[in-house]
């Protein structure tokens, strides 16, 4: 459920990384570090988040920009982890 | 204005700042003009008294701080046949303002804001010593009377001086932690600036500049090979620095933080002074921030009567009102605060004064920002390099948030302005970035204010032509030295908490003979790699315990948002940051700090960005209750002693 996914997200991203109401509307392929949203420490509080929400591990080396610095991409990226739960075999 | 009214102004003025000077008080009236004064008494503490005129009545001074080299002046000027009536040394200064005029600050040797009324020549000199250790302000009141006080607080006492705040200081305080002098946060109020003078005649005002720090072009420095002879002349120049930085007729003390500058001023006086030298210290009850255990194996290998105190977060958050009264500013850390503690705990030990390791790491290169430039400029060079981000993390071993980083995001992290090597600001592009994203708050309002503003375009046009040419080590230097160290160090950590107690502190680092010296010393010998203050350490070598001479730098940081939350919040920090309180004040957007404020409330927060934003926020709410409403401006009455 992408949908669910994304809004959860973004809500996260409201709450503790844009904290104004103007800046609700983030476009989904806004970069999050050049918007200056959120910094090293964001990073670490947006992967526990992730794990918590999501009831998934995110190991060290998917800690990328290209995973977690975009809503697009964070959204990408938590589908592909639950599916890759979800595989079987 | 009647010369009653005057005299009662100037009154009110030694009223607000007696805390500066507890010891006496007193006022001098000579026609249209006064000059007040608050003493604490170190040196000469009979006759010293202050404001002190010449025999004539024409010339006289008023001064806060010490001229460390005044025993060579005097002795000096008693060699050309100058007589003395005290032993201080104000009247040092007075004699030699009237033999050099404005040319006698180019040979003190020392920490000083002063000012001079001199109805001879129709005209008041203030001027300020070459770091900016020691404040002075000045301003216009409402029918143009030119005025100056150490601290803002007196003069808001006159009329038509207001607290209005001005826009542009707070977009500075959220860009580079303190505001652009001569700028300050109040509108009508401007500080003189680090090693300026001031002439004020009936007819025109005149800023001038004597000194600032200056380095050689790049390739011009000194050689590496002479590192023995440098590392010898630093150590001597220390040593002397150090010396007479202990002249005073009160004894003399030394804060002592654990780390390798503190220690080695500890270890210089400790050999300098005739009974057990006293040191004091800060520690935590949190083991991040707490460095007692270094404090102690000094204390005990260097044999002084040792004392401490814990500052808990609770304490932090009690004390934070009173700290903003202090600094007379926003702030975005809390650090001042264990400060102000702390020299509670020497004035209680009986002690005025003390020497600190301040200084050391804008001088000699200390400061992590220093290798982080370096770092930059060396990923900047191959960019598309995987290993050298991860260098970044050897720079911030205490940070886990940086711990925890792959290379992908450290050199996101610090890669900002990696395509602007050739920025003058480069070096401090990532912390100004930081810092900035805390006006994320600003209001509306604010911001509609503030629109077209740009700080770094300010500070970049007030660098000297000659910036371009020097090393990218003094170039990032020269930006610490002259303006974090007077505009936050010096000032909300150093001589405000300070002399909140009457507590006057002294910094052998910043003695401008071993600046100067320092600033020629080739950049590589300061920092060499990435090991710090290098040249320091080969100074002092066999003359510190090992672990101390071999210890990284470990900056010192306080607890900053954790103070205000849970259950020790103080009372004030919810109604402050509540929607109303913020709206009215008008500086920042509500709902953004309520989310800000409920992050930290639920969940803590170990953020740069949100500690900066909340402290800054609540300081800023803290300054305006203090001084725009003026509703926690209280000082004591002074004593029938002071008289015109």
């Amino acid at each position: 459920m992408p949908s669910q996914i994304e809004a959860d997200i973004r809500s996260f991203i409201a709450d503790n990384f844009l904290f104004r109401e103007d800046r609700a509307s983030l476009d989904a392929d806004e970069s999050l570090l050049e918007a200056g949203l959120i910094d090293s420490t964001g990073v670490l509080e947006l992967v526990a988040f992730l794990e918590r929400r999501f009831d998934i591990r995110i190991p060290d080396e998917d800690m990328l920009p290209e995973n977690l610095d975009s809503i697009r991409g964070l959204v990408a990226y938590v589908q592909g982890r639950l599916d890759a739960v979800q595989a079987p075999g | 204005m009647p010369p009653e009214s005057r005299t009662e102004l100037i009154r009110q003025m030694i009223c607000a700042i007696m805390h500066r000077g507890p010891d006496a008080q007193d006022l001098l009236v000579r026609h249209d003009a006064a000059l007040g004064h608050a003493r604490l008494s170190i040196i000469d503490l009979a006759d010293g008294r202050q404001p002190m005129a010449d025999e004539s009545g024409e010339v006289a001074i008023a001064f806060n701080g010490e001229i460390f080299n005044y025993l060579e002046l005097r002795r000096d000027l008693m060699a050309r046949g100058i007589c003395f009536r005290t032993n201080s040394d104000t009247e040092v200064i007075l004699r030699l303002y009237q033999e050099r005029g404005t040319a006698c600050v180019e040979v003190l040797n020392g920490d000083f804001a002063f000012a001079i009324l001199d109805r001879s020549r129709d005209r008041l000199m203030l001027a300020r010593d070459r770091m900016g250790v020691r404040p002075l302000y000045h301003a216009r009141t409402r029918d143009g009377h030119f005025c100056f006080a150490s601290e803002v607080k007196a003069l808001l006492r006159l009329p038509g001086i207001s607290a209005a705040p001005d826009p542009v200081a707070l977009d500075q305080i959220f860009t580079f932690w303190h505001p652009l002098p001569p700028r300050t946060i109040f509108r009508d109020v401007q500080e003189l600036p680090p090693g300026h003078l001031l002439i004020a005649t009936p007819e025109r005002t005149e800023l001038r500049h004597y000194w600032r720090p200056d380095f050689p072009r790049r390739g011009e420095e000194a050689s590496d090979a002479q590192e023995d002879v440098i590392a010898g002349e630093l150590h001597d120049l220390l040593t002397d620095a150090v010396r007479i930085r202990l002249r005073a007729d009160v004894p003399v003390g030394a804060y002592l933080s654990g780390g390798l500058d503190s220690s080695i001023v500890a270890a210089l006086a400790r050999t300098l002074v005739p009974s057990r030298l006293r040191t004091f210290s800060v520690t935590f009850a949190t083991p991040e921030f707490d460095e007692s255990a270094h404090q102690q194996e000094m204390a005990a290998e260097l044999g002084t009567k040792h004392q401490s105190i814990c500052c808990t977060a609770a304490d932090i958050g009690a004390m934070f009102p009173e700290v903003i009264r202090h600094v007379e500013r926003p702030i975005l850390r809390t650090a001042p605060a264990p400060l102000f503690k702390l020299s509670g705990l020497v004035r209680r030990a009986g002690l005025k004064v003390v020497l600190t390791g301040e200084g050391a790491d804008e001088v000699l290169a200390g400061y992590d920002i220093f290798k982080e430039a370096k770092l930059r400029a060396f990923c900047a060079r191959q960019p598309g390099s995987r290993l050298r981000p991860l260098l970044f993390r050897r720079l911030y071993p205490y940070l886990p948030g940086i711990q925890a980083q792959s290379a992908a995001y450290l050199k996101a992290f610090f890669g900002a302005g990696l395509d602007r090597a050739g920025d003058p600001l480069f070096s401090h592009l990532p912390r100004f970035g930081t810092t900035a994203r805390a006006k994320l708050f600003f209001s509306d309002g604010l911001r509609a204010e503030l629109a077209g503003y740009d700080a770094l375009a300010e500070l970049r046009e007030s660098l000297p032509a000659e910036f371009l040419r020097w090393d990218p080590l003094h170039q990032a230097q020269y930006l610490e030295t002259v303006h974090l160290l007077p505009g936050y160090i010096l000032s909300a950590q150093g001589d405000r908490v300070a002399m909140a107690h009457a507590v006057e502190a002294r910094f052998p680092f910043l003695d401008h003979r071993l600046v100067e010296f320092a600033a020629r010393i080739p950049p590589r010998l300061k920092l060499k790699g990435l090991r710090e203050k290098h040249i320091l350490r080969r100074s002092m070598e066999g003359r510190l315990p090992p672990a101390i001479a071999r210890r990284p730098k470990q900056p010192y940081r306080a607890p900053d948002s954790q103070p205000f939350f849970g259950p020790h919040a103080p009372d004030y920090v919810q109604e402050l940051l509540s929607r109303g309180t913020i709206a009215r004040s008008g500086y920042f957007d509500p709902p953004a700090v309520e989310r800000l404020a409920r992050k930290c409330a639920m969940q803590g927060t170990g953020s740069f960005r949100d500690n900066q934003a909340l402290v800054g926020i609540l300081s800023t709410q803290l300054w305006h209750r203090a001084f725009v409403e003026g509703t926690t401006l209280s000082h004591p009455a002074l004593p029938a002693a002071a008289n015109a």
